[in-house]
């Protein structure tokens, strides 16, 4: 039940994530979800798309620096509220958040969180048990 | 003044006396209490009773600042019971590069420092500023004894802290400072952002060093703080600063060769070069206790001249350096190689990344970049773990180079790959 996501290092020139987006769309890979985390010098494009091996290996063999993460997909109604019952399990249940972004999907008034925890299998228990719906691989790529 | 003026302005005659003399001494002893020093003269065949003068030096093997590391720390410490003080600087890999002196030293490093002070124009009684560094660097103690020794008043200011130097030097009225070129350059900015005029400073005449400097340079300061710019020449290994200085007539830098005995050699032949031309510096320490040498390889580029000088001295002059037969740098007067960062991201990583040496001169002070390619096998998702990362060469770096670096991570590819020898350093100074 968990993902894999991408991140790409990036350095701190201007362009630099132009590069990467163009180069995906190029080679016909759409990116579901993303966020830039940054630094002084340097900054780190994660994202989500359908096939990540298959983008890992395009964009390693063009010269990035990639890691794949294992990440876990949350869906989050899309309302007031709704991302709070969600770490509110997590937080019930010890789990640490290195980091987290979201998307909305319009097309299914569903809101998605990525999560990014220490433990992405003890956490899909947990939000299992809580009665989080965590997002299937499948349900993920289908969006 | 001079301050030895029986030694500075000896014949060539009596000073080749005295050298002969101490080469002799230099060799016994070194036969008798240096192990390290035994073998390399055994491997050369030569027997203390065949140094007979100073002719003879060519016949010795030369030392070289690897020699040092691979005694590390005491090996080439000839007498170490008797070692009064130590200092470190950098190694080229690894290790830092060990000094010791004993109590002869000292007093031999303090009566140079008070021909260089002297020959600089300065007078007992004056008062001097020391703004090198104290502690392991040698550059502040080394001015320090120079200074007592010759009946100047020392405020020993150490490095750093400009404003006080500033406040200092217009409470107290120092006529002399010691420092490095960039740094008097520093305290200009310094000085007239405080909104004092540089021109009116006490400073009359300044003692520069530890680091290359060009006459571009030398103009800027006579003529922002309205004094005389002289050099002073050293290396730790020799003794630190007061191998060589420059009179008022900064025409050479007078070196003392009844102590310190100097060849200029092509560094690829080992051969000695004619007068004047550009050769590696070599001296041999003739009188030295703690750790003497013999023909150590300074790798200082530099011509020499036996000419007597206008002020009188006979000592022979070298020039200002003129570069380096190896790839050393010198950033805010400390000596760095690029094989101790090497070693430090060798260390870390298990295999060297790329990386480049990017140094700079902003403000007058140098600053020095490292650039490291980031592969997959350090690099994370997580921005703490990367900064962590660069944080941890940072620390390492800065642990064995003493001074600050900033570290900066890069794409791979980003720097740039020549064939043959990779370029490790760009140096953007303008010196």
């Amino acid at each position: 039940m968990t993902h894999i996501q991408l991140s790409i290092f990036l350095e701190n020139k201007k362009g630099r994530l132009y590069d990467v987006c163009s180069f995906l769309g190029k080679q016909g890979i759409n990116i579901r979800a993303l966020t830039v985390a940054e630094s002084d010098n340097f900054g780190v494009l994660r994202i989500v798309v359908k096939d990540p091996h298959h983008a890992a290996v395009v964009l390693k063999e063009n010269g990035f620096v990639v890691h794949e993460t294992e990440v876990v997909a949350v869906e989050v109604d899309d309302k007031p509220g709704g991302l709070s019952k969600v770490l509110e399990a997590i937080s019930k249940h010890n789990i640490n958040v290195e980091y987290m972004y979201g998307f909305v999907e319009p097309a299914i008034k569903k809101a998605m969180m990525i999560f990014r925890f220490d433990d992405p299998a003890k956490a899909v228990n947990a939000l299992k048990e809580d009665k989080v719906r965590v997002v299937s691989k499948k349900d993920l790529g289908d969006l | 003044m001079i301050w030895n003026e029986p030694v500075e302005c000896a014949s060539s005659t009596k000073i080749k006396d005295i050298q002969s003399r101490y080469l002799k001494k230099l060799v016994s002893n070194l036969w008798k209490n240096s192990p390290v020093y035994r073998s390399k003269l055994n491997a050369y065949g030569i027997k203390p009773a065949q140094i007979k003068s100073i002719d003879d030096i060519k016949r010795l093997p030369f030392t070289v600042k690897d020699d040092l590391r691979d005694s590390y720390p005491f090996g080439l410490f000839t007498n170490f019971d008797k070692t009064a003080e130590i200092h470190v600087s950098s190694g080229t890999t690894g290790n830092p590069t060990v000094v010791g002196y004993t109590k002869e030293d000292i007093k031999l490093w303090s009566e140079v420092i008070a021909r260089s002070l002297a020959c600089s124009g300065a007078e007992p009684g004056d008062m001097i500023q020391v703004a090198y560094g104290y502690g392991l660097f040698t550059g502040g103690l080394g001015l320090h004894y120079g200074a007592l020794e010759m009946g100047l008043k020392v405020i020993p200011t150490s490095s750093g802290q400009t404003k006080r130097q500033l406040k200092l030097m217009t409470d107290f009225k120092p006529r002399i400072l010691a420092c490095t070129p960039s740094y008097a350059l520093f305290m200009l900015d310094e000085a007239r952002a405080l909104g004092m005029d540089p021109r009116k400073s006490s400073w009359e005449i300044g003692v520069f060093g530890a680091e290359p400097w060009s006459e571009s340079m030398r103009h800027q300061i006579e003529h922002s703080w309205n004094m005389l710019a002289t050099d002073i020449y050293g290396l730790s290994e020799i003794i630190g600063p007061g191998v060589a200085q420059e009179c008022t007539h900064k025409i050479g830098l007078h070196l003392q060769w009844d102590v310190f005995f100097p060849e200029v050699i092509d560094p690829k032949t080992g051969k000695e070069v004619k007068e004047g031309e550009r050769g590696e510096l070599v001296i041999t320490t003739l009188t030295k206790q703690g750790i003497p040498l013999l023909r150590y390889r300074t790798r200082d580029i530099v011509t020499i001249t036996y000419d007597k000088c206008q002020c009188g001295r006979t000592t022979p002059r070298i020039s200002k350096i003129l570069g380096r037969t190896d790839d050393m740098l010198i950033i805010r007067g400390i000596n760095v190689f690029p094989s101790q960062i090497e070693y430090v991201l060798l260390k870390i990583e298990g295999t060297l990344p790329h990386y480049l040496l990017v140094v700079d001169r902003k403000n007058n002070l140098d600053i020095l970049e490292v650039w490291v390619e980031v592969d997959e096998k350090m690099f994370s998702d997580e921005i703490k773990q990367l900064r962590a990362f660069e944080n941890q060469i940072k620390k390492e770096i800065e642990n064995v180079l003493g001074i600050d670096v900033l570290v900066k991570l890069v794409e791979p590819k980003t720097i740039e790959r020549s064939e043959g020898k990779a370029k490790r350093v760009i140096d953007k100074r303008k010196i």
